[in-house]
């Protein structure tokens, strides 16, 4: 009987969210939102600047209440025992004035009954080099790997990371993403909200794209861009092919200046365009992106 | 308790490092008191205070002569005894019982008693009894080192907690601790236990400092001096948190802390007695905690008022902690 409640435990998401609503004066921020988010998987919320990620994922956090609508946790309603188990990131915020990095750790360690070995905390995000320091002396990335120690000094299930690396040079970047791929090898769930569609791809199994206050589509990366686009995009400049493709069907779209084809097919496509007398001399060859199913779905850019 | 604890350590080593506000709660107090020993330190202020004890109504129209004397202010005391002892330390230059047995009361050490004698006697006042109070003078600036002491401790509380605390709103530092398991009762006993721990630490350096300069008068107990200090200190800092219990706007919330602590500064007694002033105004100054921490103090300093003297300022003070720590706790927000 035990074991296959662990089963079905197991098998169950971490965290539901169903029917979730939060309303500002002349704005319904979060709007009718429901999702679920398997345990161990690394959960992406994407979506432009003003989509509702924010106020969605601080919602789930318990930061903020929610007009209506629920939040499962476990299989039980949200409560205290969630910020034990829960190691938050938030876009912005400030620290303890004059402590150092480390009296900075101690300080959160004090705050959760069950932690992680300081030290291992420092050795996972790399602060051995400035754990004297000030905190408000920290560079933009050091202050974001501090961030991200505090996040997971309470050793936590889940993990919240919200627009993590947003201000960071690239090498930052680079470097942060190692560190999550880090932590998403020892087995914790990750939700992170980004507009970056890259971090999204490298980092994410699963996605739900944001906007507007509302979920507009949902699943894995690759799931998606099949299930939305073909395999690979062909670019053609537009007098390269201009009149030659009539009555085949086969431009998908005009880009300003350039015809792009969707194929599954690549040589059989190739075939067609050398048929019809099409220069293949400046053509471009490139695979969807999840910037291009954003802009399919909502018409817009994602860092509009 | 660790929370507490924890929330309690960064909150002192802040305050500590922060050398420019903890340098500013030291060197303000001790300049102000240095600076008023300074200036005061010359001949008494030339008005003459009598106080009046009983109508003068019913009096005739050549004793009443005396008290239309121009450059002298009569103030009505209701309570003798008091009255007798602040003769006795020069706080009033002659007391007059018009009520029955016609007496008065002077210094038999001050010179302002004599000339407003010679001016009763002048004045066609006969058969009053003359009595005389012996007291050892209190200087200005001992009657006003338990103001500028208590004034201080309410700056540092008010601004210390509430300004603090609204910072710590804007910034998100607040929002930040929520997301921890931390309570607000937790987080709120942290800020009150450390900067009652360290404004008192403060006070008693300052209050050495000074008298180690000045020596100034000190009638009656220190554990009484402690406790009225360390109840007022509590009390400010509830008020604090009731100030920054939602606010998030540092202007705001300076506005409204100077708002409220400029009116204490210039109603509670602290530069000036606020006998024979408007009774409006002396009713008002009951309503405001600096009055009875200034009071409670100042007795105790200056006249060696016991607990039971004091005992109603203490009560006071603790029903406004209660009420402002009541309201603040339940109002309060993290965001």
């Amino acid at each position: 009987m035990t074991a296959c409640y662990c089963i079905l435990y197991s098998m169950a998401p971490i965290i539901e969210v169903n029917n979730l609503v939060k309303t500002y004066p002349g704005v319904r921020a979060v709007d009718d939102v429901s999702l679920a988010i398997e345990h161990g998987v690394c959960f992406g919320l994407l979506g432009p600047n003003g989509a509702g990620k924010t106020t969605l994922i601080e919602l789930v956090e318990g930061i903020k209440q929610a007009d209506s609508g629920g939040i499962v946790y476990k299989g039980r309603p949200l409560g205290r025992a969630f910020l034990k188990d829960a190691g938050i990131q938030f876009q912005v915020t400030a620290l303890q004035e004059f402590l150092t990095v480390q009296e900075t750790l101690k300080l959160f360690k004090d705050l959760y009954p069950r932690t992680m070995a300081v030290n291992e905390v420092i050795r996972l995000c790399s602060l051995e080099e400035f754990l004297d320091r000030d905190t408000r002396k920290l560079s933009g990335g050091q202050r974001q790997r501090l961030l991200m120690a505090l996040a997971l000094i309470n050793d936590p299930e889940v993990l919240f990371l919200d627009e993590p690396t947003t201000g960071l040079d690239p090498q930052s970047r680079r470097n942060f993403w190692d560190l999550i791929n880090l932590i998403k090898s020892r087995k914790k769930t990750v939700v992170l909200t980004t507009h970056y569609m890259d971090e999204a791809y490298t980092l994410c199994d699963e996605i739900a794209i944001m906007d507007r206050g509302k979920i507009i589509t949902q699943g894995t990366p690759e799931q998606l861009l099949k299930e939305h686009f073909g395999d690979v995009v062909l670019q053609f400049p537009e007098e390269d092919v201009n009149g030659k493709l009539e009555g085949l069907g086969l431009c998908a779209s005009k880009q300003p200046g350039w015809c792009e084809i969707q194929t599954h097919d690549i040589d059989g496509t190739i075939k067609i365009l050398l048929g019809r007398n099409v220069s293949l001399s400046r053509m471009n060859m490139r695979s969807w992106s999840l910037e291009d199913l954003f802009i399919a779905l909502t018409g817009k850019q994602l860092r509009s | 308790m660790k929370r507490f604890f924890a929330i309690l350590h960064a909150r002192n080593m802040e305050f500590l490092r922060d050398k420019s506000s903890f340098g500013w709660n030291i060197f303000f107090p001790l300049l102000l008191v240095l600076g008023f020993a300074m200036v005061f330190s010359g001949d008494p202020k030339p008005l003459y205070k009598v106080g009046v004890f009983g109508s003068t109504e019913g009096l005739k129209p050549a004793e009443s002569q005396f008290f239309k004397t121009k450059y002298v202010q009569f103030i009505p005391v209701y309570d003798r005894e008091k009255a007798i002892d602040k003769v006795g330390h020069f706080q009033l230059d002659m007391l007059i019982d018009v009520s029955h047995g016609k007496q008065y009361w002077v210094n038999a050490d001050a010179p302002n008693g004599y000339i407003l004698e010679r001016l009763l006697g002048g004045t066609g006042n006969k058969g009053y009894e003359r009595l005389t109070v012996q007291g050892r003078e209190i200087r200005y600036v001992d009657w006003v080192v338990p103001g500028i002491l208590a004034m201080n401790m309410m700056f540092s509380c008010l601004f210390g907690v509430g300004f603090v605390i609204v910072r710590y709103r804007k910034n998100g530092f607040l929002k930040r601790l929520k997301a921890t398991p931390l309570r607000p009762f937790e987080f709120l006993l942290a800020q009150m236990v450390s900067r009652l721990l360290l404004i008192l630490t403060i006070t008693v350096a300052v209050y050495a400092g000074c008298n180690y300069f000045i020596h100034f008068q000190m009638r009656g107990s220190y554990a009484n001096l402690f406790l009225v200090s360390t109840l007022g200190a509590i009390c400010m800092i509830s008020l604090g948190l009731l100030v920054s219990a939602r606010l998030s706007s540092e202007e705001l919330a300076g506005g409204l802390l100077n708002l409220i602590t400029w009116p204490m500064m210039l109603l509670s007694g602290v530069w000036f007695s606020l006998e024979g002033t408007n009774p409006v105004v002396q009713k008002v100054a009951q309503f405001l905690p600096l009055t009875h921490l200034v009071d409670g103090a100042r007795s105790i300093m200056t006249e060696g008022a016991g607990f039971g003297d004091i005992a109603p300022h203490l009560a006071v003070l603790a029903l406004m902690t209660a009420l402002f720590i009541s309201i603040g706790s339940l109002i309060f927000r993290w965001e």
